[in-house]
């Protein structure tokens, strides 16, 4: 009984490989299923990278459409949400130099900036800084903020903290290596808390504005 | 162990990818040191703060938009 394991952790296999299985084999409602329990993500990643509504539809119909046709070529050695993501972030990624054709799209570049290395802004922020803000505003507030950090940051950071890929896999799905993933990603961080700062930080006085220190 | 030190271990901190040992050295600074242990606290609430609100919601007619594709893509395909 010791023959050896992939570290799946149980022997069972992922849920998400019975079903494209299925799906290979002609059941579309599998594949369905697999729509059902991805889209949002994909829809997330898609806006994420194109900022631009339209662009994200589109790139989200594109990448199953694209999944569905590529089922065959699918390796069960990595995860079926793996390899979806990798072709949303690619549709995502071509979205945009069509777009901006002539310039020059690319997460590899290494987006030299200082901004945020070293934490500036050190307030502390109130306890539950969110609950001051409606639903809608905060959802601005936080959009507008992630908009604003370079490119090759926003990624690394949406596909490892708010999608929750390792930062193996990160790597691998971006074509970065994994010291540049955990220096993006370091750097997100930090950048995406000094500019919440702003809106979050514990108020002193209703004024209490401007340069610190 | 100096701040910048600290601030290159943050993330290995966050993700939990620490040896006991280096966590008790990090744990030693942060007792002293008010800077980064505000920075340790608003970075984790950075990311909780992404991970648990959805900016960008999924329109319901794209759904129906997309089965609608797949269903289609079906009928020629198998
Ligand atoms: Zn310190």
């Amino acid at each position: 009984m010791s023959t050896i394991q992939p570290i799946a952790g149980e022997d069972e296999k992922h849920p998400d490989i019975a079903l494209v299985e299925q799906a290979r084999s002609g059941d579309v409602s599998a594949f369905d299923t697999l729509v059902r329990k991805y889209e949002r993500q994909v829809f997330r990643i898609a806006q994420h990278i194109t900022q631009n509504r339209e662009d994200a539809e589109d790139v989200m119909q594109d990448a199953f459409l694209k999944a569905y046709e590529k089922l065959d070529q699918f390796q069960g050695n990595s995860k079926f949400y793996t390899w979806l993501v990798r072709i949303a972030v690619n549709e995502s990624l071509m979205r945009l130099r069509k777009r901006r054709t002539g310039k020059m799209v690319s997460i590899d570049e290494d987006v030299e900036t200082e901004e945020g290395s070293v934490p500036r802004d050190l307030a502390d922020w109130a306890p539950d800084p969110e609950q001051n803000y409606s639903q809608t505003q905060l959802a601005e507030i936080l959009r507008k903020t992630i908009q604003g950090l370079p490119q090759g940051f926003r990624i690394v950071f949406v596909l490892r903290d708010v999608e929750g890929l390792s930062t193996e896999e990160t790597a691998e799905t971006l074509g970065l290596s994994i010291p540049a993933v955990k220096s993006r990603l370091l750097r997100a961080r930090l950048q995406l808390r000094e500019r919440l700062s702003r809106y979050f930080r514990r108020k002193k006085s209703p004024k209490a504005t401007g340069v610190e220190k | 162990m100096t701040c910048t030190e600290f601030l290159a271990l943050l993330d290995d901190l966050i993700d939990n990818s620490v040896t006991a040992e280096t966590r008790a050295e990090l744990e030693r600074h942060l007792h002293g040191c008010e800077h980064c242990e505000v920075t340790l606290n608003t970075t984790r609430k950075t990311i909780q703060i992404y991970r648990s609100h959805e900016i960008y919601d999924l329109p319901p007619r794209l759904r129906e938009r997309l089965h609608a594709a797949i269903m289609s893509r079906c009928k020629k395909g198998c």
